[in-house]
């Protein structure tokens, strides 16, 4: 059944009724995930696009019981809405907002640690299990059904590694996007785990970037614990050191956190690398020959 | 977004860190008034640039006399300074600080970032200040103390008795005043919304004060719009006219050494063709993220930024459309070809969103583009573009 995401997930959309809300709970819906409302307070009781709006996330689990949410709520006023879903012990929250303050976030983790709620994101594109359930802002018809799982901090290069498999008819089991952002609610190791243990996985991609420590420390948790193969890039190897490369996470700050060092790691770990982003799906199907 | 060590001591000062007096100067006349208000015998006479290093590479020194603060401040104007942190071009020097004297006990590091693994702002601090701190924790990690910060308790005395005792102060009245400076620096990286609080050295003086010799303060660009009072220290002289015209656009743009210009959708595409760009053999003129939300108005901008480079040889456009749709890309292909005129070889790879809608509208075109099937198609032709117009 793949991992996070399937057939029971009921989703709802924070944020629902604005412009970005609204066609992606859409698109979401035609792709054939079971969206069941939205939330914008103030808005309550209203029905948009067929489906109801109310003005909290807790009124509308109860009515409607959703054990999804995917945030669309502009920067300054996202933080506050992942909070109401931790408050509202919403299992899954699903954060796409970018330019969430650094600060905020740091708040939001701290209230993460022991709650109910995984929030994937922000700053991400989503998840998506092919065939079965999509939240986000990805491209549904690239992908495919099948047995390969795919995490990334990155959203379109996300879109280009799962483009590569499906040209070569190697379907996905799940794809999650982690976000870019420093401060991000689930990481790299927290979805190895997933699929290590997900029978329909065989095999993971992970794509990394320059800055921070999260894929060496996963690099390291691969070696310890995984059983299945694992294939990763690394985005930024030609990028200078202190400049920000669009991502508030992606920068070189000190010296092991380079993608020279982290590819170094990996490979010392026994993970498969790919030097070029190209090359994503021409590694899979090696590793699972 | 950076501010200057004369800024940053300001703000400092609001929340409770002591730092010596000083005066900014826009020139010597400037610089040589202020020591006269400053008064003593003892100046120092530091370069206002955004980068570290200022001290190895001749931009910070010591005056004992009028004479010497007059001598240092016209050496200091106007010169370019080269350290580890400006790059090989180095930066001009328009702004001087001319600070009092002190006598100096001891010098300490402190500084607070972000614990990215743990998502916790994290002090981090040693006896040993005054020196670049990367050296430190390579050559001496044991003198280095982290102490995390659980963001639901805050700053609490538990936290300031670890740095204080970490670094080895002893005496009360000393601790009472670094718990203090501890506290302070933490408050307004929160309040302040910073990604980096550095203050190196902060020093003990031979009276017993606990004082910020230098400061350095980075904010998050994310969290500005809550503070106006922070984007009004923007210095637009430190900043690269273009970077600031594409973020007006909604555009991330960087601008680097190479000769191939790229526009791509998504940091983390971008980044990744820069890469096999360089894979290739070839090297990139720019990182250029259009976002997910660009108009065919923006991709047009993109093109203007571009080409306003003298050194680009070709073009890459690397387009995945997820939100972002390939009509609205190639419509801006086309219409900056109309108005620009783009005489460079330009190399277009789409795919995702709208696809054969974007190159239909490419092929009805009259322009001559090169297309490519994949990114390592598109990654070889555009090196080889680039080789080509090299030798004309």
């Amino acid at each position: 059944m793949a991992i996070l995401v399937g057939r029971d997930t009921k989703l709802i959309t924070v944020g629902y009724t604005g412009k970005q809300g609204t066609f992606h709970s859409l698109q979401s819906r035609d792709y054939g995930t079971n969206f069941v409302g939205g939330v914008t307070p103030g808005k309550g009781g209203m029905v948009h696009e067929g489906f109801p709006v109310f003005n909290t996330v807790s009124e509308a689990m109860a009515k409607t019981e959703a054990n999804a949410a995917m945030i669309f709520v502009p920067p300054p006023f996202a933080a506050d809405s992942i909070l109401e879903c931790i408050d509202a012990e919403m299992p899954l929250v699903i954060a796409i907002t970018e330019g969430i303050p650094i600060t905020d976030m740091i708040k939001v983790k701290g209230a993460l640690r022991g709650s109910k709620t995984r929030l994937i994101g922000p700053n991400c594109p989503g998840i998506i299990t092919p065939g079965e359930c999509k939240i986000g802002i990805m491209p549904g018809h690239i992908h495919m059904p099948g047995k390969v799982g795919v995490i990334s901090r990155s959203g379109t290069l996300t879109y280009e590694a799962v483009f590569q498999l499906t040209q070569r008819e190697i379907g996905q089991s799940t794809c999650v996007g982690i976000g870019g952002d420093p401060v991000n609610g689930t990481n790299f190791i927290d979805m190895l785990e997933l699929f290590e243990e997900d029978p329909d996985t065989e095999a993971v991609i992970m794509i990394g970037e320059i800055g921070g420590s999260a894929e060496t420390d996963a690099a390291r948790w691969i070696k310890k614990n995984m059983n299945k193969p694992v294939v990763s890039f690394i985005a930024g190897a030609s990028a200078p050191a202190g400049k920000r490369m669009g991502h508030a996470g992606a920068i070189i700050s000190g010296g092991d956190d380079t993608a020279e060092a982290k590819f170094k790691v990996l490979e010392e770990c026994g993970v498969t690398i790919a030097r070029s982003p190209a090359e994503l799906g021409q590694k899979i199907e090696e590793v699972l020959k | 977004m950076n501010v200057h060590e004369y800024q940053a001591k300001e703000l400092m000062r609001e929340f409770g860190i002591a730092t010596l007096r000083g005066k900014v100067a826009k020139s010597v006349e400037d610089a040589t008034a202020a020591a006269k208000e400053l008064g003593g015998d003892v100046w120092v006479v530091k370069a206002q640039i955004h980068a570290g290093g200022r001290g190895k590479a001749g931009g910070v020194k010591l005056a004992k006399s009028m004479e010497e603060v007059k001598a240092h401040a016209e050496d200091i104007l106007g010169k370019t300074l080269v350290t580890h942190q400006t790059g090989p071009e180095g930066k001009k020097v328009l702004t001087l600080f001319v600070e009092e004297g002190c006598e100096i006990e001891h010098e300490y590091y402190v500084g607070l970032v972000l614990d990215r693994a743990t998502g916790k702002v994290t002090f981090i601090a040693s006896s040993e200040g005054g020196v670049e701190i990367e050296k430190v924790a390579e050559e001496t990690p044991e003198k280095i103390i982290k102490v995390k910060i659980d963001p639901s308790a805050g700053f609490t005395p538990m936290v300031a008795r670890k740095l204080a005792y970490g670094i080895g102060l002893k005496d009360k009245d000393q601790i009472k005043k670094a718990s203090q400076f501890f506290a302070g620096l933490y408050e307004l990286y929160m309040k302040k919304d910073c990604t980096i609080a550095e203050v190196n050295p902060m020093v003990l003086t031979k009276q017993g004060d606990v004082i910020a010799l230098d400061g350095k303060l980075n904010f998050d660009d994310n969290a500005l719009f809550r503070h106006p009072e922070i984007e009004e220290l923007r210095d637009p002289t430190e900043e690269s006219e273009k970077e600031m015209d594409a973020s007006k656009h909604g555009l991330s743009y960087i601008e680097l050494d190479g000769n191939i210009g790229c526009l791509v959708n998504g940091a983390g595409l971008a980044m990744g063709t820069m890469d096999i760009i360089k894979l290739y053999g070839g090297d990139p003129a720019n990182f250029l993220d259009v976002g997910g939300s660009a108009t065919k108005e923006t991709v047009q901008k993109a093109f203007t930024i571009i080409l306003s480079d003298p050194n680009v040889k070709a073009i890459l456009v690397n387009i995945f459309g997820g939100i972002m749709k390939c009509d609205i890309i190639a419509e801006g292909v086309v219409g900056a070809a109309k108005e620009l005129g783009i005489n460079v070889p330009l190399v277009v790879r789409l795919e995702g969103t709208n696809v054969n809608l974007g190159k239909k509208i490419l092929s009805e075109s009259d322009l001559s583009i090169i297309a490519a099937d994949d990114l390592a198609d598109a990654a070889k032709k555009v090196v080889q573009a680039a080789g080509a117009g090299q030798g004309e």
